[in-house]
């Protein structure tokens, strides 16, 4: 069996008495894009954030390429270095060119130079389709553009997995398109990605696999092909019936 | 209307010719406190407020009692403790320390509650993606929250620095020889009041282009749109 990127295994977290997180096991193969939906307040979100440590899980396990990052001697400003995050609400440098967003962990944390940062960050702008805006402010960007500003800041630093928690929730309906489009090329160069998302069809479309969480454990996972089309949950079949619905 | 008597008392040309060196002298002094008091309460205020996000409690229950006492206590008050009281335990200064140091802490308590809004005021965000960088907590406060932070800060900031290099004419009462004391003793020794209309122009020279300064520096610090 090849060995997964990121692992979890048995993953608790608590906020004072309420569990959000009940014992989540998972493992994210090289390469895929593997979705995680459910209803909000269903640990989603501090599932992705426990996975670069943004919050602390309370017990449990997790692994990157076979390094347990929740260590406590665990070295968190390199381990985040391998793990790329993308923000809702992209969580731009406001004060920083979209060019000095994506080098700034470059020249900082890598240590790389200024020339040497710069070409990385441009590769990565690049990527994203935003080479002509790398001198723009973040105010200056529609948010399609200030998100994939965001993917380049991620991607920059060259890592295994990125995490995408609600990447397009903020977004006006015409510009999700754009970054669901990076994200599917991304897929196709070989990128691991865990999405946070309630893009359905997108899921249905692009994703390896298919995570439904509920009150805080996976009810169900599988190829998107069964989650959409055979759930064989309750709980799975009333929550896309209620997406479905809208 | 007795404009000549006026113009005797208040714009005495022979009072000015007279008097002016030492008008100009205290206005290097104010000039230079000012300059001192400005730089060390800004950085002191700064610190303690980066500190303050370090949220250890301990330290941050000192630092909201500094800035609390030192916004509450006049002025006054603290240079005339520093300069008559302390040398009771042994520690004197200069009548310039004394006023340097109490304005700079006056200075750093309101600087330290100003730099505390502006970092509170940075989206949490703006933080938790520097880190999921890579960033260490320093350098994601130093290159990212700060320079934020600061923007923010800089209109109430130059409405404080104003105000406190103003106050270095409180300087005047341990005897420093500040362009408004140098006034007042132009004034008693001529007997006549022009050496204040020269002490209120020399204020003036120093002043309004610290005024024109933070206007500039508002719109310099704008987001770019």
């Amino acid at each position: 069996m090849i060995r997964p990127i990121l692992e979890i295994i048995g993953l608790r977290k608590s906020y004072g008495e309420l569990e959000v997180l009940k014992g989540i096991d998972l493992r994210v193969e090289s390469g895929k894009l593997v979705f995680i939906i459910g209803p909000s307040g269903s640990g989603k979100s501090s599932l992705l954030r426990c996975c670069n440590r943004l919050e602390e899980s309370s017990s449990g396990q997790i692994l990157v390429d076979g390094e347990d990052i929740t260590a406590h001697n665990a070295d968190l400003n390199r381990i985040r270095q391998n793990i790329g995050m993308v923000f809702q609400h992209f969580n731009l440098y406001r004060h920083m060119s979209a060019l000095g967003n994506v080098t700034l962990a470059l020249r900082k944390v890598q240590k790389l130079s200024t020339k040497q940062a710069q070409e990385r960050g441009r590769e990565a702008l690049n990527r994203v389709g935003l080479s002509d805006k790398e001198d723009a402010f973040p105010d200056q960007l529609s948010g399609g553009q200030q998100q994939r500003v965001g993917i380049a800041r991620s991607l920059a630093l060259r890592p295994k997995v990125v995490l995408f928690d609600e990447p397009t929730s903020a977004l006006d309906p015409e510009l999700v398109g754009d970054v669901l489009n990076v994200m599917r090329e991304l897929k196709e160069d070989g990128m691991t990605m865990l999405v946070v998302s309630h893009e359905m069809s997108f899921a249905n479309a692009a994703a390896d696999h298919v995570v439904f969480m509920d009150q805080g454990l996976i009810v169900e996972q599988g190829i998107p092909q069964k989650i959409f089309g055979q759930p064989e949950h309750l709980r799975t079949q009333t929550f896309l019936a209620r997406m479905s619905a809208h | 209307m007795d404009l000549q008597a006026l113009i005797f008392s208040f714009f005495n040309l022979e009072v000015i010719r007279d008097y002016w060196p030492d008008i100009v002298r205290g206005m290097a002094v104010t000039i230079e406190l000012g300059v001192l008091v400005s730089l060390t309460g800004i950085v002191v205020g700064l610190l303690l407020a980066i500190v303050r996000a370090l949220q250890i409690k301990a330290l941050s229950f000192f630092i909201v009692c500094f800035a609390d006492i030192l916004r509450a206590v006049p002025p006054l008050v603290v240079i005339m403790i520093l300069f008559f009281a302390f040398p009771y335990i042994q520690v004197s200064m200069s009548a310039f320390v004394a006023t340097w140091l109490s304005l700079s802490l006056v200075l750093a308590a309101f600087a330290e509650e100003i730099c505390w809004a502006g970092i509170v005021s940075v989206p949490k965000g703006q933080a938790e993606a520097a880190r999921s960088t890579g960033l260490s907590w320093w350098q994601s406060m130093c290159f990212v929250v700060v320079p934020q932070a600061l923007r923010l800060t800089v209109a109430p900031l130059t409405n404080r620095v104003i105000a406190i290099t103003k106050s270095t004419a409180l300087g005047s009462v341990v005897g420093l020889s500040e362009v408004l004391n140098n006034s007042q003793s132009a004034m008693s020794m001529s007997g006549n009041a022009t050496p204040l209309m020269m002490g209120a122009v020399g204020c003036l020279i120093i002043f309004i282009p610290v005024v024109l300064l933070g206007r500039w520096t508002e719109t310099r610090f704008r987001w770019k749109q």
